[in-house]
């Protein structure tokens, strides 16, 4: 039986925007050996039913994420700032536009 | 120690919540290898998958048919390369899938180990075969790990139109000449055990079932599917006119189901053994696809590095 040595290509994480004005979103990734191919895989991978108009592709070792055990501390400082929304805040009645 | 009983607490209480596992969250690693395995299988089964149909591209009965068969096996092809993303973000290196693939140790779905004999069976394993598979993938769509259930959402909504070709093409040859009516029952008759095979195991039997279950892998027994396409199916035979090989089938009323017959088990393990009628050459055909490629992928590989140089160069 064969055995695959052979490279594989590197990782790249795809984003598509579905629609102009909407943000792009991470739909999974494809391998390729540079970025020009990397785009076309991910068009035919992730676009085959005009799902997108705009493709990101990133190297996936370019991306740097934030780990799920620091949750707690990480996120902490945001949580304790409710006077960044505003319903934090009492105007009086009859007041509007606001 | 202490450590991990607390982190398999916190992993069991987040499904308990019903959230997702995503790849960086902590995981006992029995439920990484399962999905490994689980994963890997599903995607090998889409790729594997695409052979009995490509059989018949190039003679398919018109241009339409051969524009849609070609669409949809190039969405199983889709369909592969979702899952092995999904299966990499477990720590896994397509190299070494593709491996397990190739050597046999990894398994694919059964019903891809048998031939496709006639134009019906392109219709067969539409109907049959994809809506088996669209059972399986609906109930996956809520799997705890985030990835594949993302993959999953995204396959259901390509395989609709896997199903109704499969369906279309079975009522064009039901409701045609004697000799097509005759093509659509043969193809019934020989892919319709084949697909109840694909549920697995009766749950009784199956070793992995209960964890899966535990786990929120699997939302719905072996069992449970199986019944559930049985109940959608039979119909669908009846309005095309055509006979379920299976002399045990009628309805229970009491249990608002039908009654089937049971499976040739031992079939079922001679075919995962490797002992089918095409395990041989579906893998053989892989490995020589691959092989064939390899002068591609070293090409792209030394232009793309021809150029990163080059654009280095510049740069100084
Ligand atoms: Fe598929
Ligand atoms: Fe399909």
């Amino acid at each position: 039986m064969s055995s695959v040595t052979d490279s594989q290509w590197p990782v790249w994480e795809v984003f598509v925007q579905t629609k102009s004005g909407m943000p792009h979103k991470h739909c999974g990734s494809v391998h390729a050996p540079d970025k020009e191919i990397a785009l076309q895989n991910a068009r035919d991978v992730y676009t085959r039913r005009s799902e997108g108009t705009n493709i990101w592709v990133v190297p996936a070792n370019a991306i740097t994420a934030s780990s799920p055990e620091d949750i707690g501390p990480f996120f902490d400082p945001s949580n304790d700032k409710p006077y960044r929304h505003p319903t934090f805040y009492e105007i009086p009645e009859g007041v509007k536009y606001m | 120690m202490e450590n991990t009983i607390q982190l398999e607490e916190l992993f069991d209480a987040k499904l308990e919540r019903g959230e997702f596992i995503e790849p960086k969250d902590w995981m006992p690693e029995k439920y990484r290898k399962t999905l490994i395995r689980q994963i890997s299988q599903h995607a090998h089964s889409e790729v594997i998958g695409m052979q009995p149909e490509g059989n018949w591209i190039t003679r398919a009965p018109s241009l339409r048919r051969k524009a849609v068969l070609l669409a949809k096996v190039q969405d199983e092809g889709g369909h592969g390369l979702y899952l092995y993303s999904a299966c990499e973000t477990l720590g896994i290196s397509r190299d070494e899938v593709i491996q397990q693939l190739q050597s046999g140790k990894a398994k694919y779905s059964s019903i891809f180990n048998y031939p496709t004999l006639t134009w019906a069976d392109m219709g067969a394993i539409g109907w049959l075969v994809d809506g088996a598979a669209i059972m399986n993938q609906v109930m996956l769509q809520r799997t705890s790990y985030g990835p594949y259930s993302r993959a999953m959402v995204r396959i259901c909504k390509e395989e609709s139109f896997h199903q109704r070709q499969g369906y279309e093409i079975m009522c064009v040859l039901a409701k045609g000449s004697p000799e097509q009516k005759a093509m659509a029952q043969d193809a019934l008759n020989r892919w319709w055990w084949p697909t109840l095979m694909m549920f697995g195991p009766k749950d009784a039997e199956s070793s992995n079932s209960a964890e899966s279950i535990k786990w929120k892998i699997k939302r719905e027994t072996n069992d449970e599917l199986r019944q559930k396409f049985v109940d959608r199916t039979v119909p669908q035979a009846e309005h095309l006119g055509l006979t379920v090989p299976d002399k045990d089938l009628k309805w229970n009323a009491e249990r608002n189901s039908y009654d089937f017959g049971e499976i040739d088990w031992e079939e079922f393990w001679n075919v995962v053994q490797g002992n089918g009628p095409c395990n041989k050459v579906r893998i053989e055909n892989h490995v020589r696809a691959h092989e064939e490629g390899k002068w591609v992928r070293e090409a792209a590989a030394a232009y793309a590095a021809k150029k990163a140089k080059a654009a280095q160069v510049q740069v100084a």
